[in-house]
């Protein structure tokens, strides 16, 4: 199925074939299992940058912190794990990608009936609430639902579908914003 | 035998190579768009389903064949521990927010790349939402780390074997293709010509 409808203006290349996409992201994912035994992820490295952002006004307050103690333990340096490099990379990949397709440019994306500061507002929310779940949850849908699920993690699987569950649930109170 | 795990500056060397094929294939596969991942909600666009399982499928069945063939030790390689109910909870808030704000952490990191400024917003947002849950650690740490964290398999839930289960998982996958496909054909709402089921390689002409 590879005729697509969304935006795409006449100098953009054509997006990839979701199962082709799937496929080589899949490899990806596989190659990273191979190499160094752990999978992908996002929510672990952002995690890491808001503690050392946070460290910068409150260094007492982070260090004692539960959640994010750990990282500013003695012997420890907060960005000394795989994800914070992975997720440079993943930001170099996008925008290389986002370059060579023609979809490269500022712009607020949003729903054709709200306004771009009602969707900065919505978007920042949204955030807002991804960010908590995905600490509560110990990932995200790149650590937990891709690659847990692609280990068979029982936690992993149950994550994934709550979230779908959670998505679907809101979809229709929050329609205004997308449809 | 695999995994190699190379020292540590290899291994962060690939990172930064594996995190760029990650960020290079989300793009493409258009997922630096908040519209097109929020019209997985609204069952207008299956992207996300399709992407999400083919690569979980490929990946998973790449380590069966490898393990079977005894080139792979699964014990090596890391699997993420279980906390059913935060897994459960988290999800369900995580779900929420993936249709108010349109990403997920790493989908906004390549849309925010691209030039997205609603994924800058999202991505503050997120950081605001780790803190806050740093914040309310205290009161919610015995429940967030309840549910045992072991090392635990959908095989041990289903008392099968990983093949097996990799087999099921398989057959789940394609299931839900053939429902996405179905899907999205009903929501054109043209009964379209769509000559080929077929997913080539190449955007073929025939598009």
């Amino acid at each position: 199925m590879t005729t697509h409808t969304q935006t795409q203006g006449s100098h953009e290349k054509p997006m990839w074939d979701p199962y082709v996409a799937g496929f080589f992201l899949g490899l990806v994912l596989l190659g990273t299992f191979l190499v160094v035994g752990r999978g992908l992820g996002a929510s672990g490295a952002l995690a890491r940058f808001t503690a050392r952002i946070t460290d910068v006004f409150a260094p007492t307050w982070v260090s004692s912190n539960g959640a994010f103690g750990g990282y500013f333990a003695k012997g420890a340096r907060w960005w000394d794990d795989w994800l914070v490099f992975e997720v440079i990379g993943v930001v170099l990949g996008g925008l290389a990608a986002g370059l060579t397709s023609g979809r490269f440019g500022l712009q607020v994306e949003r729903g054709p009936r709200v306004t771009p500061r009602q969707r900065l507002f919505f978007a920042f929310l949204g955030g807002a609430i991804v960010g908590f779940g995905a600490r509560l949850a110990q990932g995200c849908t790149s650590g937990q639902a891709l690659t847990g699920g692609a280990t068979l993690a029982l936690g992993s699987w149950a994550f994934m579908f709550a979230v779908f569950g959670g998505a679907y649930g809101i979809a229709y109170f929050v329609r205004r914003l997308w449809t | 035998m695999m995994p190699f795990k190379p020292e540590t500056w290899i291994a962060y060397t690939f990172a930064i190579l594996s995190g760029f094929a990650f960020g290079f294939v989300l793009e493409r596969a258009g997922f630096g768009s908040s519209k097109k991942l929020a019209a997985q909600f609204y069952l207008r666009d299956m992207t996300v389903l399709k992407v999400m399982f083919t690569a979980i499928v490929t990946a998973m069945l790449g380590l069966v064949v490898l393990r079977s063939v005894g080139l792979v030790d699964m014990e090596k390689i890391y699997v993420n521990p279980t906390f059913l109910g935060p897994q459960v909870a988290g999800g369900l808030i995580f779900g929420a927010g993936f249709a108010i704000g349109g990403y997920c952490p790493g989908t906004s990191v390549v849309a925010a790349a691209t030039g997205k400024i609603d994924a800058l917003a999202f991505l503050g947002g997120a950081m605001a939402g780790i803190l806050g849950f740093a914040g309310a650690y205290g009161k919610i740490a015995r429940f967030a780390t309840s549910g045992g964290g072991k090392r635990q398999f959908l095989m041990d839930w289903l008392h099968l074997s990983y093949g097996t289960v990799a087999i099921l998982v398989t057959l789940l996958a394609l299931g839900m293709f053939a429902g996405a496909e179905w899907i999205e054909r009903k929501m054109r709402g043209s009964p379209e010509e769509d000559p080929s089921e077929t997913h080539s390689a190449a955007p073929t002409p025939a598009e």
